[in-house]
């Protein structure tokens, strides 16, 4: 039985990864047909750097993460904060608002932002006679809003393991509160914060519909742009970028796992969005 | 030298005072999740009932039900079925392969087991577009596949475009979903339990499924939601990987508010399927809790 | 007395509308005693220690520590420590800057600091081990870590959360007597919370004792448990046999069997109900042919179960009385056995008796 199973699990990696290796294969391809191997080069790289439209998208995507991973793990870590320690009317409804974002597919999640921006810069046309329009500023905006949630799931898992009598020591030593968030809570909690600074970080770059859907015409993301040329046929351009985009995602996976290493022992869950619903499904 | 000692008065002052703290600290939260969500999600029902202008424009005033008529029509009909089939095989095939890796994965060594779980999550991490892409590469008619079946004195292989790649590709972007809750919960279970069970005379295939599968079910449950939800609502799949034939609920709502610009009709389409994946939601963890 | 250490005046804390914690309690604890509260689990004692030390604010009443009212300063502003029952320790610093946090958050001068931290992990014996992580240590050292860091910022009173509850036996009844030689050394109050009764009597210069949150009795640890005032209270202690009694004349009182013992009445008039505390150790067993001291009380009974413990035997004995009566004699060369079944007299002296009301 034992070795079906292994079986199973050799087929299983095989499948995960063919693909994966195979597309980097490619990139190294000197030839424009996709599939017909002819001799490595860099050739494709090359190309990739100097195209102004990746370039542009590579950068707007590196800006937008930046802000919305900032904005979202600080937010979201409050949040966490707030949801776990304090005891107020109304947490009921946050919790479960904060939940949602969790829940709820990405293309609803489109819908709803353009909908709402467009709802927004018509009003703030009436009132004010500004027409807004949408661009890299509401691509934050919208990656902010599905980032918080998750980096409040991180952090308060973190924050629900943190024995709180640890917290009333430092009151009993006569630390403040702030003095007491500062040299006790945040270090304590900072490889859940750094967990969600992460996840925010990978939903940022990784995301498409809800992007295409609110930066209009003007500003595009990496991701974004790849799927546009995607639809119009495989080049070994995209192949390319791919690969550096995998490349990229691995090594920020890589980061990721040596932090949590390093901070915890055995049974911390890695943070990521799936790993986090099942926390909350399972429990 | 007496001051004042506490009365029931101040105590309450002081809760008061504590959760007034509590309650600010999580404000930006509150005021960013309401501002860009909540009322996104009222603005999205609002429009549901809106009427579609000739133009293309969405008309507020006159409210109507015809977005959400037009959700029970044949041809609308069609597509959810495809959509709620698609996502259901893909979560059976998912669950059949995942379970098995996952018991496999729980009953090694804990330094095996963070060594699988690693390279689980590896390209589970790395970005889900150019995973997809990479079968678009793989499925073309004159891609690797093809050309190693031509290799092998087949024909071209043509997947590509159709339902079954649609769902190869759910079922690759989606199966880790389904492993990590599966490896979590066979790998917080008490092992001791299927102990006592074979000292109890209970063979190992009886052993697994009275004792090992139950206790395994909350993990099942967790998957199947955290694939059947997605691969419900998926956009980026579809479009890469299927064609005209194979439309999605996730694609056609995307159309309607980036090509045919109906978005009441969208918007209805929305909340259909937010509903339907309420229903599976609760009808997963019904049948979840039923087994224990 | 003047200038108590603690003084609770009213204490009461109310958990929502129906849970009472603490209820009223008044309570003064002196100048450099060591003074345990104890009581069974959910007993209110270590709500009553939390709202001493600041964590809880009291429903009502007053928290006077050196005469100053403390009640409404929150815990970082009393002049009081607290020796966690999981210990708290920092994990993510090392024992020594465990120690010194009360020292820094108080800006004392960092070579000051260094020379209180260094002293005081020496009187704990862990010197050595000033640069390892909590995560290192074993449970008792742990434990000494806590200690030191408490009583490096030489509080004027010094709470304790059941500190021993995780350490194994052995290590538990050596870490008694340190704690105590400790504190008569360093001379600082100690308010020490436990459910375990033999540490209350061995370590405490007074034990109250609580039960339901309210304060039952107080007093040395030999009055609480020779005079013990409730039936709570004498059962709570040590081992006890209550055996039901109505008084009938100055110190005498009629048993349910119908047999007159003689037991100090005090001034109870006849009539009452009342309970005969009588302690295992007190009771004798005699052959029913021996000559039995005069003026004492005597019961025929059978012996229905004896066990053996080592350095005492228990007699479970049949008194007609309904319940068991035990007795407990001294596993010494030459003492008589008695075997089950055998009939023997139940003796003890009428002072051995402590009467209790329910």
């Amino acid at each position: 039985m034992d070795r079906v199973l292994a079986l199973n699990a050799w087929v299983l990696y095989v499948f995960f990864y063919a693909p994966i290796l195979v597309l980097i294969f490619f990139s190294f391809n000197d030839n424009n047909n996709v599939a017909i191997w002819t001799e490595a080069s860099f050739r494709w790289y090359g190309e990739m750097f100097q195209n102004d439209n990746v370039t542009s998208s590579l950068r707007n995507s590196l800006v937008v993460a930046f802000f919305s991973t900032i904005v979202s793990t600080v937010i979201g870590t409050l949040l966490a904060i707030s949801l776990e320690r304090y005891r107020f009317r109304g947490r009921g409804a946050l919790d479960g608002l904060a939940y949602l974002p969790i829940i709820i597919p990405d293309v609803t999640m489109a819908v709803m932002l353009l909908i709402f921006f467009f709802q927004a810069f018509g009003i703030i046309d009436n009132l004010f006679g500004v027409r807004l329009n949408t661009g890299l500023l509401t691509i934050t905006l919208a990656h902010i809003a599905f980032s918080i949630s998750f980096v409040a799931v991180v952090v308060r898992a973190r924050l629900a393991q943190l024995d709180d009598s640890l917290e009333e020591a430092a009151a009993d030593l006569y630390a403040g509160r702030w003095q007491t968030f500062r040299k006790v809570t945040l270090p304590l909690i900072a490889p859940g914060v750094a967990g969600g600074a992460l996840l925010a970080l990978t939903l940022s770059l990784d995301d498409v519909v809800v992007t295409s859907f609110v930066s209009g015409s003007g500003a595009t993301t990496l991701p974004v742009y790849v799927f546009g040329l995607v639809r119009r046929g495989v080049t070994p351009l995209i192949n390319a970028v791919s690969t550096v985009m995998l490349v990229a995602s691995m090594v920020l996976v890589g980061i990721s796992l040596g932090f949590q290493r390093g901070a915890e022992a055995r049974g911390q869950k890695l943070a990521d969005p799936e790993a986090l619903k099942l926390e909350m499904a399972i429990d | 030298m007496t001051t004042a000692p506490v009365t029931p008065e101040l105590e309450q002052a002081a809760i008061r005072a504590e959760s007034r703290r509590g309650f600010l600290i999580g404000l930006p939260a509150a005021f960013y999740l309401v501002l860009f969500f909540a009322i996104p999600l009222v603005l999205v029902f609002v429009y549901s009932f809106a009427t579609r202008s000739s133009t293309g424009q969405t008309v507020l005033a006159e409210w109507n039900l015809e977005s959400y008529q037009r959700l029970f029509t044949p041809g609308v009909l069609v597509i959810f079925l495809r959509s709620l089939l698609r996502a259901s095989v893909t979560t059976a095939i998912c669950l059949l392969f995942s379970y098995p890796f996952a018991y496999y994965m729980a009953t090694r060594t804990p330094r095996v087991r963070n060594l699988m779980l690693i390279f689980v999550m590896i390209p589970f991490w790395s970005n889900f577009l150019v995973r997809t892409y990479a079968w678009r590469v793989l499925l073309g008619s004159d891609g690797p596949l093809s050309q190693l079946s031509q290799n092998l004195g087949g024909e071209p292989i043509r997947l590509l475009f159709t339902n079954s790649a649609v769902l190869i590709g759910l079922v690759y972007g989606f199966m880790p979903f389904m492993v990590l809750p599966l490896y979590a919960a066979l790998e917080r279970m008490d092992w001791r339990l299927v102990e006592a069970a074979r000292d109890l005379y209970a063979d190992g295939w009886t052993a697994f499924r009275k004792v090992t599968l139950p206790l395994s079910m909350p993990g099942v449950v967790a998957g199947s939601i955290l694939v059947f939800i997605p691969s419900l609502g998926a956009y980026v799949t579809p479009a890469l990987l299927g064609g005209a034939k194979t439309v999605g609920i996730g694609d056609y709502i995307v159309s309607q508010f980036l090509a045919a610009r109906n978005w009441p009709f969208g918007s209805a389409l929305s909340f259909g399927v937010m509903f339907v994946m309420l229903l599976a939601t609760v009808y997963y963890f019904r049948a979840g809790a039923k087994t224990l | 007395m003047a200038n108590p250490a603690v003084e609770l005046t009213g204490v009461t804390k109310r958990f929502g509308d129906e849970m009472v914690a603490v209820d009223g309690l008044d309570l003064s604890i002196e100048d450099g005693e060591f003074f345990s509260l104890l009581g069974p689990s959910g007993c209110g004692k270590t709500t009553t220690l939390r709202m001493i030390a600041g964590f809880e604010f009291p429903t009502e009443g007053s928290v006077r520590v050196h005469g100053t009212e403390m009640a409404l300063k929150p815990p970082n502003e009393r002049p009081i420590n607290t020796v966690f029952q999981s210990y708290a320790l920092f994990p993510h610093m090392t024992v020594a800057e465990n120690v010194a946090f009360g020292l820094q958050m108080k800006k004392v001068e960092k070579s000051e600091i260094a020379d209180r931290v260094k002293r005081v992990l020496d009187q704990v014996q862990l010197g050595r081990r000033a640069d390892a992580k909590p995560s290192q240590l074993s449970g008792g050292m742990q434990q000494r870590v806590a200690l030191a860091r408490a009583l490096v910022n030489e509080p004027e009173v010094l709470l304790l959360d059941e500190p021993l509850g995780a350490l194994d036996l052995k290590l538990r009844q050596a870490m008694q007597v340190e704690l105590k030689d400790l504190q008569t050394r360093v001379g600082i109050t100690f308010v020490y919370v436990t459910h375990d009764q033999e540490e209350a009597l061995t370590m405490s210069d007074r034990i109250g004792v609580m039960n339901e949150g309210r304060l039952l009795q107080v007093g040395r640890s030999e009055e609480i448990y020779e005079a013990p005032t409730s039936r709570f209270v004498a059962d709570f202690i040590g081992e006890i046999n209550l055996l039901d009694a109505t008084v009938v004349g100055p110190d005498t009182a009629r048993l349910g069997s119908g047999v007159e013992v003689g037991v100090p009445t005090g001034g109870a008039q006849a009539g009452t109900e009342v309970t005969l505390a009588l302690r295992p150790e007190r009771l004798s067993l005699f052959d029913l042919d021996e000559e039995l001291p005069s003026g004492s009380n005597r019961l025929r009974v059978r012996v229905s179960r004896r066990m053996y413990f080592g350095d005492v035997y228990f007699y479970d004995v049949d008194a007609g009385l309904g319940a068991q009566i035990e007795v407990k004699e001294e596993n010494r060369p030459g003492v008589e056995l008695y075997d089950i079944g055998e009939e023997a007299y139940l003796v003890w002296s009428p002072q051995a008796a402590n009467l209790v009301m329910a």
